[in-house]
């Protein structure tokens, strides 16, 4: 997993409530065997017309915004537990997502992959998309070793919340995998104790 | 301490506790299908390691699978080679395989209960949402990524934050034709889409405890669709019943005395609690483009703010009504509402009657099992005699995988359990409603409330 701490970028606006992930990988995308190449059908149905044309007033096809950050409105990732939701995010090319509220499945799945979800208020959501509307090419900033998230062009910031578990596992690009491996003993432990109907 | 079932379960599955507050978590029970678990299977096999236990994790073909002709191969390429895959790494790890033509096949949550691998107490996983369905039985079951998956296959534990607690008491006793459909349905339009985020729910009260297994299941699965990890029901008679009738529970009296004993304490307080009356929902139907878009089927669809967009999918205005809608598809299965009962309900309602010409409707047993059952019983036939086709098990029209889609701009009123933009193929409309709303629909070929129907 590629580790993350300070990024500076441009960031995307989509503030829309409730996205989730059948919308942003729709489920006929779903029959790859391997993790890679989902960007290209990342947000599809909202990207492209039927005829694969792309639908000019969507957002990711706007070409004055770009950038490693998404900035989405409340309950983003809402719905199927489907993990190429954020890979397809990530294969899209983005590190962090900013949103009021994130469903929890997503959010687990994106710290997964080296995707930094952070929470921030309404206010302040509402406040980035604003500053984005007036400028489309302002810069934000992280910085997750002091959880911070910085709106540059306003000169405002915000704390984030993460446990210091899975930051430690972001910071370094380490996995629970790896983790749980190293817990042998206290697994066997628990198989000799527990007592199953 | 007095505590509730969710944390009882919770206490006695925790291995330890990491300094952060997270927990790792023993899973005793895993699922897995075609579509979330190839890439774990690479996983294990990058790091040269296998299945920690093999005997805890199953495996079935659902998502992907065609609903007609499943002897012959699949017909389209990437499906075929995502349950070839499938196939091969069960093959290759030893995982106990419901494939296609195994005569228990059928949709992952609706096999895991009828094979009584899904128990009381236990911990649950699969990579997909609707694991929270496998809570009725008084268990902890949610979904997870296959991230996840791969760290369950060889560690049979997840490293989590530990859920709130939420319980949901319905109060006293349904209507005439009010089912688990209409319960959930009424309640996800309460608290919306996120509104249980961060919870796992329990569910009771009289009304919840009159409901059978089936229908239990029904309020469970779609748990996730308020943005609860899962919901549960603690065991009682009814759970205990059904697991007697199945063939991996155990029968002995210790187990069944444990089951009993699966209940929160009295006094015992949740983070959020919620009480709602059985008297107060009547049929319900979505109306929007996420499961808490809902409404009583007699309201008018209803001028929220920020609904413009959702409208416009559906092709919807505020203030109209729902009734009398002309819908030309019906399409009642998925692992909310494929269970016999299911079909018991709609071939009781269509008996002697006939779809109304608009309509294609089609039924899909959720598993082989329901399909004999369902053959034996003759409601094949009544089915047939009524214009509606039954097909071979698995997720079908929910999620459209397969060839079963919605046409563009069509509406469906559909049993499943997401309405969302092109779930149910791109630019699909879904009605979610009862698997007899569905069915009086196809007769009617409009939209209909059952509650003045005529038993």
């Amino acid at each position: 997993m590629k580790p993350i701490n300070r990024l500076t970028s441009t960031a995307v606006p989509l503030p829309i409530a409730d996205i989730d992930t059948d919308q942003i990988i729709p489920a006929r995308f779903l029959k790859a065997i391997t993790r890679e190449g989902f960007g290209e059908n990342f947000f599809r149905d909202w990207r492209f017309h039927k005829n694969d044309e792309p639908i000019q007033d969507f957002v990711l096809n706007n070409p004055i915004y770009s950038g490693e950050i998404l900035i989405a409105g409340r309950n983003f990732g809402c719905g199927s537990s489907r993990e190429h939701a954020a890979w397809a995010l990530a294969d899209y090319g983005f590190r962090v997502v900013v949103s009021s509220f994130f469903a929890d499945i997503f959010k687990g799945n994106a710290m997964n992959n080296g995707i930094l979800p952070i929470t921030v208020s309404e206010d302040f959501l509402h406040r980035c998309f604003e500053t984005i509307e007036a400028q489309p090419n302002a810069p934000f900033s992280i910085n997750l070793e002091k959880n911070l998230f910085i709106n540059e062009s306003t000169g405002e910031s915000t704390t984030f919340e993460i446990d210091d578990y899975k930051k430690t596992c972001l910071l370094n690009g380490y996995d629970d995998l790896d983790f749980l491996l190293s817990l042998e003993q206290d697994i066997s432990a628990f198989e000799k104790r527990q007592v199953i109907y | 301490m007095k505590k509730t079932l969710f944390d009882k379960i919770w206490d006695s599955h925790v291995v330890r506790e990491i300094p952060s507050g997270r927990e790792v978590l023993y899973i005793d029970r895993h699922f897995i299908h075609e579509v979330t678990s190839p890439q774990a299977f690479d996983g294990l096999k990058r790091r040269g390691i296998g299945l920690r236990h093999v005997s805890k994790t199953t495996a079935t073909a659902d998502h992907n699978v065609p609903t007609i002709n499943q002897h012959l191969p699949i017909k389209e390429a990437q499906s075929r080679e995502q349950v070839a895959k499938l196939y091969a790494n069960c093959e290759e790890f030893g995982v106990e395989l419901y494939g296609l033509g195994h005569e228990k096949q059928g949709i992952v949550h609706v096999i895991g209960p009828e094979l009584g691998l899904t128990k009381p107490g236990m911990t649950i996983v699969c990579g997909d949402s609707h694991t929270s369905t496998h809570g009725a039985f008084g268990c902890i079951a949610f979904g997870i990524g296959t991230s996840q998956v791969e760290q369950v296959m060889a560690t049979n534990c997840l490293i989590l934050a530990r859920p709130k607690t939420m319980r949901i008491t319905i109060n006293g006793r349904l209507g005439k034709n009010v089912f688990a459909k209409d319960i959930i349905l009424y309640i996800i339009s309460k608290l919306t889409a996120a509104g249980g985020t961060g919870y796992f729910v329990e569910y009771a009260g009289e009304a919840i405890r009159s409901l059978s297994m089936e229908a239990r299941m029904t309020i469970c699965n779609m748990s996730i669709e308020m943005g609860a990890r899962g919901g549960m029901i603690a065991p009682d008679q009814t759970t205990i019943d059904y697991l007697l009738n199945t063939p991996n529970a155990p029968k002995s009296e210790e187990a069944i005395a444990f089951w009993r004993s699966l209940k929160t304490d009295e006094g015992a307080t949740f983070d959020k609690e919620y009480e709602f009356e059985a008297a107060d929902i009547t049929p319900m139907i979505t109306y929007g483009t996420n499961p808490g878009m809902g409404i009583k089927i007699t309201a008018e669809v209803p001028n929220l703010p920020n609904s413009e967009k959702s409208l416009n999918y559906m092709g919807l205005q505020a203030g109209e009504q729902l009734l009398g809608k002309q819908v030309n598809y019906v399409f009642i299965g998925s692992c909310t509402n494929s269970r016999i009962e299911d079909l018991r309900l709609v071939a009781d309602y269509v008996k002697g009657k006939q779809k109304a010409d608009n309509v294609t409707a089609f039924v899909v047993p959720g598993s082989k099992q329901v399909e004999r059952q369902a053959q034996v019983e003759g409601l094949d036939k009544i089915l047939a005699a009524a214009g509606f086709e039954l097909r071979e098990p698995g997720c079908s029209a929910c999620l459209g995988m397969n060839e079963d889609k919605i046409p563009s701009g069509e509406y469906c009123v559909s049993t499943s359990n997401r309405n969302f933009e092109g779930r149910q193929g791109p630019g699909a409309r879904t009605f979610l409603a009862s698997p007899l709303t569905a069915a009086a629909t196809a007769i009617a070929g409009h939209i209909v409330d059952v509650s003045l129907i005529e038993n």
